[in-house]
């Protein structure tokens, strides 16, 4: 017979079990809603049509839907805005963390904190008044709505995760690698290069892939910027057309079922994948730095 | 920093006139007073010269003079918080990284003076080495590791690496266990092998005095006598200072040992002496477990 306090703590336990697991219950739910209706189009297009088709055309007699342009828009994007960000992020991750006075450094982490906080809506507006008629100037181009617009705009936006959590990182660097180096006579400059960034590698690691996870992921801001060609970027300053631009655009338009609204989820079938990638390749090269 | 001569008062002291053949230099009232003769008979390699030092307003060490006997073990011992871990530390100026450390008096490395604004402490740093109380291998290869300062000086060539990795780690008697896995990380060592590669390390730019900070005080019985038999080896070829808490330790490793108490040093002499025959009552009472 369960006594009264016994069915409270049995209680109490279930549902932090049950809490505990919602994450885990969820991602498995999207995954399977996003297979579910996404997935039969795998069938009904050939997977190299629809992978390496370089023709989206969604909504024409008979409808196209090579995916390959929107891929190439995101890879493009995101490659711009990590080759940005990172050198950037990291190099004031270590300003912070290990050169900036106090004061500074408060002020700067608060200021990283506050660009975080920014609306991407808000990112994309300032892009499209600023950034956007800028390198339609700088290049002599017909439009300023091009990648490199998107991969600035997105490198704003991946810094405050690459800044932060690199900055912690840093941070955690045991001191007695620092006075190691610096009393085996190495300069300021040789102890962090050497050995602060080498010792924080795996943290510096994750808060890239987290910040091109951000990246990869975000959809407001570049659908501002890039212009919204679903053509095969030849260059950074091209209009692109992300995967999940085409999906936020698009979504609205088609009907419940229909062989488009299949290719959507398709596409973010793809773009689970790939983001699944990231993160996996991450985490392995985490665990083997570990060791 | 000053580099202040002290005129010597001819003082009267506990051994009585000190005459030292071939030393210039008149000795300072307090080396005179603690310090044994057989000390300053030796050559010294580095020259402690009524050095303070404050922490803010907390004055830490009062007018230490301390000359450290070339090719010797040296330790320093007093309980803690008697100032002989920031008296280490000040021979290379990592105190230099606290904020508010203030300094009076002098240090000379082979005669180069150590505190003065014109020193490149970088340069200075090179010619020392240093064992830290928690042992700090850098997380890469225990090759990189023990090469480490001849990379930051842009030393690349293979021939002279390996030379220097061979004969550090046979000189901190670690090359049996490590030299089939020089490419391993640093850090899947034992805890006393990852100290005997910090001395390898240390060891590796040649220093001109070896510094050590409680170098066995995280380790345990076996790996402690492993390091201490190391240390005992090192002397002739290397001059040594070392931080202990473990007055055992001293007994076994060193030549000299100083006694400090309250951020000042209150004797100095050969180890012998110092444990047999102490001259001040508060060194024998620390010696004898009465207070410490």
């Amino acid at each position: 017979m369960m006594t009264l306090r016994g069915l409270r703590e049995f209680c109490i336990e279930k549902a932090i079990f049950l809490c505990g697991v919602a994450a885990v219950v969820f991602v498995l739910l999207i995954f399977t809603f996003l297979m579910r209706e996404g997935f039969s189009l795998f069938f009904k297009i050939p997977m190299t049509e629809l992978l390496a088709g370089t023709h989206w055309y969604p909504i024409s007699d008979p409808p196209r839907f090579g995916i390959l342009p929107l891929i190439l828009g995101s890879l493009v994007v995101t490659v711009g805005a990590t080759v940005l960000a990172v050198p950037v992020g990291v190099a004031s991750a270590l300003y912070i963390a290990e050169v900036a006075p106090a004061g500074i450094r408060d002020v700067m982490k608060a200021g990283i904190e506050m660009l975080a906080a920014i609306p991407s809506v808000v990112i994309g507006f300032i892009g499209m008044v600023t950034l956007v008629p800028f390198v339609k100037r700088l290049f002599g181009l017909p439009t300023g709505l091009t990648a490199l617009s998107g991969s600035i705009m997105l490198g704003f936006m991946a810094m405050p995760t690459i800044v932060s959590i690199a900055e912690d990182a840093i941070a955690a660097v045991p001191t007695e690698y620092k006075q190691g180096a610096l009393a085996l006579g190495a300069t300021r400059w040789q102890m962090l290069y050497r050995v602060v960034l080498h010792a924080a590698s795996p943290g510096i690691l994750a808060a890239v892939m987290l910040g091109i996870g951000r990246v990869i992921g975000e959809t407001m801001a570049v659908m501002m910027i890039t212009g919204n060609a679903a053509v095969i970027p030849e260059s950074f300053l091209a209009p692109v057309r992300t995967m999940t631009a085409t999906i936020a655009a698009e979504m609205g338009e088609t009907v419940k079922g229909s062989l488009h609204y299949q290719a959507l989820f398709a596409i973010g079938i793809v773009l689970f994948s790939i983001t699944f990638v990231v993160n996996l390749v991450a985490d392995i090269f985490l665990h083997k730095i570990k060791r | 920093m000053n580099n202040t001569q002290i005129v010597d008062e001819s003082p009267v002291t506990l051994f009585g006139p000190i005459a030292i053949p071939g030393k210039q230099e008149p000795v300072s009232k307090t080396a005179q007073t603690c310090t044994d003769p057989e000390v300053l008979r030796e050559k010294p390699v580095l020259e402690i010269e009524h050095f303070d030092l404050w922490y803010g307003t907390t004055q830490a060490l009062f007018d230490v003079t301390m000359p450290i006997p070339s090719g010797k073990v040296t330790a320093l011992i007093g309980p803690s918080g008697c100032g002989k871990s920031t008296l280490i530390r000040s021979v290379n100026r990592l105190n230099d990284l606290i904020d508010g450390v203030r300094y009076a008096g002098d240090m000379r490395l082979n005669g180069d003076t150590i505190y003065s604004p014109r020193v490149d402490v970088i340069e200075l740093r090179k010619r020392m080495g240093m064992v830290f109380q928690k042992s700090n291998p850098f997380p890469m290869s225990i090759y990189e590791n023990v090469i480490y300062s001849l990379r930051i000086d842009g030393e690349n060539r293979k021939n002279v690496l390996d030379e220097t990795v061979e004969r550090c780690l046979k000189s901190a008697a670690l090359w049996d266990e490590a030299k089939d896995r020089l490419d391993e990380s640093a850090l899947e060592l034992s805890g006393g092998q990852q100290q005997r590669l910090c001395i390898a390390r240390a060891i590796a730019a040649d220093p001109e005095v070896l510094l050590m900070d409680e170098p066995c005080s995280a380790l345990d019985p076996i790996a402690t006598a492993k390091v201490e038999e190391l240390i005992f080896s090192l002397r002739g070829e290397y001059t040594v200072l070392i931080v202990t808490h473990n007055m055992q330790q001293a007994a076994r490793v060193s030549d000299f040992t100083a006694f400090m108490y309250l951020g000042r040093l209150l004797e100095y002499g050969p180890t012998k002496t110092l444990f047999v025959n102490p001259s001040l009552k508060q060194t024998e009472d620390y010696m004898t477990g009465r207070f410490g």
